[in-house]
């Protein structure tokens, strides 16, 4: 078991590896030239794009500069511009090119906006999801039932950002039912109005992605209702609940899960639009600005955080299965 | 109906005597069902899944109920436990578990008799355990439905169940979880389970299908055992008939969700009247006979149970309905009636002479041997007609 984890961390970290050769290859085999941004239009003489080119340290070999982007990860960089110094401790995700500070201090303290919403959104989603789903699986063919999965399946044609953009428009600018979103810390502010500030953008992807749970956590719900061991567990004489909820439940979760490691990675996604519309200072938002800019340390540094999430996610639902299944545990 | 009801009263009569012996409770068998009708209406029409259907079961005796798929052998068995869903079922007659009416028994009720003085043994047991439960926590779980203990006593429950159906170091392989098992132990593993409350009543239903045949054997072999043990009535649901002899007293034969033939089972093995229980006999294979004899299969398919054929169901496939004059079989349902060869054997056909058919044209053909000892080199053995 504990093997098995280290494995799976081993071809995570393969994996964020890859993710930063990629974003690193995108930018310089790419069409414009990021100095360039740095370089006032009208007054953008050769020499003076060369002089940025060289500052930013864009001059240099691309192997030599992904090289010094990976010892900075490991053991933290110095990077000299002209007279000034700018300090970078491990792990060093590099200097702002337009801010010049350190990326990794920098998006640390956008780092608990963004976790804020993805943990609380998530949350929505799977009770009210799987807590939907397992009650359509109940009353299967009722018209609750009809009206659970022909709503999800509305919700989930509507495109996310549009779902967003409205609630945003009508239930927070036009009639003020939901007080401004935005994000304050827990700690300083206090938690009534963090959870305040991002109550209508949790319950958005909460609404919004519970459909997938719901259809789901119903299609495998039905389906384990039908199992023999759920038939063996009511002729043992358990009761109707302990049948749902200790038998055909546990089983039903299997696929619930397989589905949150996907949906995480859209909800990353998603975390750009939700941040941008709801205006809140996370990763997503500062990603988006970042590559308005060009800013290359800032943008490899968010795809290497999204990718390291994802990863992270999918070797959680991997223990997860493992704790629901021995078959998993112990093979 | 009536012919079965004539048939139970007079079955009762005699088992009553011998339960006042046994004192105070209920009268007569353990198990009565009468005119038992289950059908699931569905968007194609009503499923007749077992139409009238009546037999009793005392204790400590076995029932054999034979029958292809589809014939309503398990349908019927799990009316007993009350495992249909009853919003798609619809069941009528009576069902009598100790004296006790369970047809229309509200679900609560139906769950204390569940797994507690009744209990079932399913197909395949892989399938009908739990995964990613270990064995011994889905034992003592049916303990804990309906006993008050705690659950360390639960699990030494578990663990004296596992030992008495034979499997070696119980103690150690009570955390085991079923994939760990091989199939003979996760079929002893469900008999510890069916039989941890001690109950009057097991239904096995195909509890061998899935084994080879050795662990088949001692399966068997450890059912009687326990019946021994235990004293509970047993039915037995299989399409094989080997196993039928083995282990029951008494045969229903179904088809098509009636009852065709019931009677004992060695007068019902040696003297079938009805066609099709012949024409499951001659698609038993024996290892002991001549090789040159063949395995005659039933010609044509299950009767659909949406649109039963008229008359006797099994008309269209059988090979002796000429021998009726008038075409009976097709228009006119047989009723299960006292065969020739007393009150015991029931049968559901109209064939006058069922004796004389069955020694000079059925027998003659599954087992030549029997009849004549000089045919059985081979070599000119009679393909049969029906082919």
């Amino acid at each position: 078991m504990f093997g098995y984890i280290i494995r799976r961390a081993v071809s995570g970290i393969l994996v964020l590896l890859a993710t930063s050769v990629a974003v690193f290859a995108l930018f310089f085999y790419g069409p414009s030239n990021p100095a360039l941004a740095y370089c006032p239009e009208t007054r953008c003489t050769p020499e003076r794009l060369a002089n940025i080119t060289e500052s930013l340290g864009l001059d240099r070999p691309v192997l030599e500069q992904y090289g010094g982007y990976m010892k900075g990860i490991v053991a933290g960089n110095d990077f000299e511009a002209g007279a000034i110094s700018i300090p970078c401790d491990a792990p060093c995700l590099g200097v702002s090119f337009k801010l010049r500070v350190d990326v990794a201090d920098y998006l640390l303290a956008r780092f608990p906006a963004t976790l804020s919403l993805a943990v609380g959104g998530v949350a929505i989603a799977v009770t009210l999801g799987t807590a939907l789903g397992i009650f359509a699986s109940r009353v299967r063919g009722t018209l609750a039932d009809k009206l659970i999965v022909g709503s999800s399946l509305v919700i989930n044609a509507v495109p996310y950002y549009l779902v967003a953009l409205l609630a945003f428009l009508y239930l927070i600018s036009e009639w003020g039912i939901f007080p401004q979103s935005g994000y304050v810390s827990p700690f300083t502010a206090g938690p009534i109005s963090w959870a305040a500030g991002l109550l209508l953008p949790w319950l958005v992807i909460g609404i919004t992605s519970s459909t997938q749970y719901a259809r789901f956590s119903r299609g495998s719900m039905i389906e384990s209702m039908n199992e023999d061991y759920v038939r063996t567990a009511r002729a043992k004489g358990l009761s109707d609940r302990m049948v749902t909820l200790k038998h055909a439940l546990r089983s039903a979760v299997v696929p619930v899960v397989t589905i949150m490691g996907l949906e995480f990675a859209a909800l990353l996604a998603g975390t750009i639009f939700t941040e941008r519309i709801f205006d809140i200072q996370g990763i997503g938002k500062t990603a988006l600005d970042a590559i308005g800019t060009k800013d290359l340390p800032i943008i490899a540094a968010t795809v290497l955080i999204a990718a390291a999430f994802v990863v992270t996610a999918n070797i959680v639902v991997d223990i997860i299965y493992s704790l629901l299944d021995p078959r998993v545990r112990l093979s | 109906m009536t012919e079965a009801s004539n048939f139970l009263t007079e079955q009762n009569a005699r088992e009553a005597d011998q339960r006042r012996a046994d004192g105070p409770g209920f009268e007569g068998p353990y198990l009565v069902v009468e005119n038992l009708h289950v059908s699931f209406p569905t968007a194609d029409g009503t499923v007749q899944a077992v139409t009238d259907m009546s037999y009793s079961l005392e204790q400590g005796k076995t029932l054999g109920i034979v029958g292809e798929s589809g014939s309503g052998k398990s349908v019927s068995s799990m009316a007993i436990m009350g495992l249909h869903d009853m919003k798609r079922t619809h069941m009528t007659g009576s069902i009598r578990v100790g004296g006790r009416e369970i047809v229309g028994l509200s679900n609560n009720k139906m769950q204390s008799l569940r797994g507690g003085e009744v209990a079932m043994i399913f197909q395949d047991p892989l399938s009908s355990l739990h995964p990613f439960y270990s064995i011994g926590s889905q034992i003592s779980e049916a303990y804990l439905a309906h006993n008050k203990v705690s659950r360390s006593k639960a699990k030494a429950k578990a663990v004296e169940m596992l030992d008495r159906v034979g499997i070696p170091q119980a103690r150690s392989r009570v955390d085991d979880y079923p994939h760990q098992f091989s199939g003979g132990m996760r079929q002893r593993a469900m008999i510890a389970m069916a039989l941890v409350n001690d109950p009057k009543l097991l239904i096995a239903d195909e509890p061998t299908t899935a084994l080879d045949v050795t662990v088949q054997a001692q399966i068997l072999d450890l059912l009687q055992e326990l019946q021994r043990d235990f004293n509970s009535a047993i039915i037995i649901i299989t399409h094989d008939l080997g196993v039928v002899a083995e282990m029951a007293d008494q045969v229903l034969v179904m088809y098509g969700g009636r009852a065709v033939e019931h009677g004992p089972t060695k007068e019902l093995l040696t003297h079938p009247e009805m066609p099709y229980t012949w024409g499951l006999l001659s698609s038993v294979p024996d290892v002991t006979a001549d090789t040159s004899g063949r395995l005659i299969p039933i010609p044509g398919n299950p009767p659909s149970l949406l649109n039963p054929p008229s008359g006797c169901s099994f008309h269209p496939r059988c090979p002796h309905r000429d021998k009726v004059p008038g075409d009976l079989c097709r228009t006119e349902l047989p009723l299960l009636v006292e065969g020739t060869r007393g009150p015991e054997h029931l049968k559901r056909c109209h064939l006058a002479n069922p004796d004389m058919i069955y020694e000079t044209e059925v027998l003659p053909e599954i087992a030549p041997d029997l009849v004549d000892l000089t045919v059985a080199d081979g070599a000119d053995h009679v393909a049969p007609e029906n082919r």
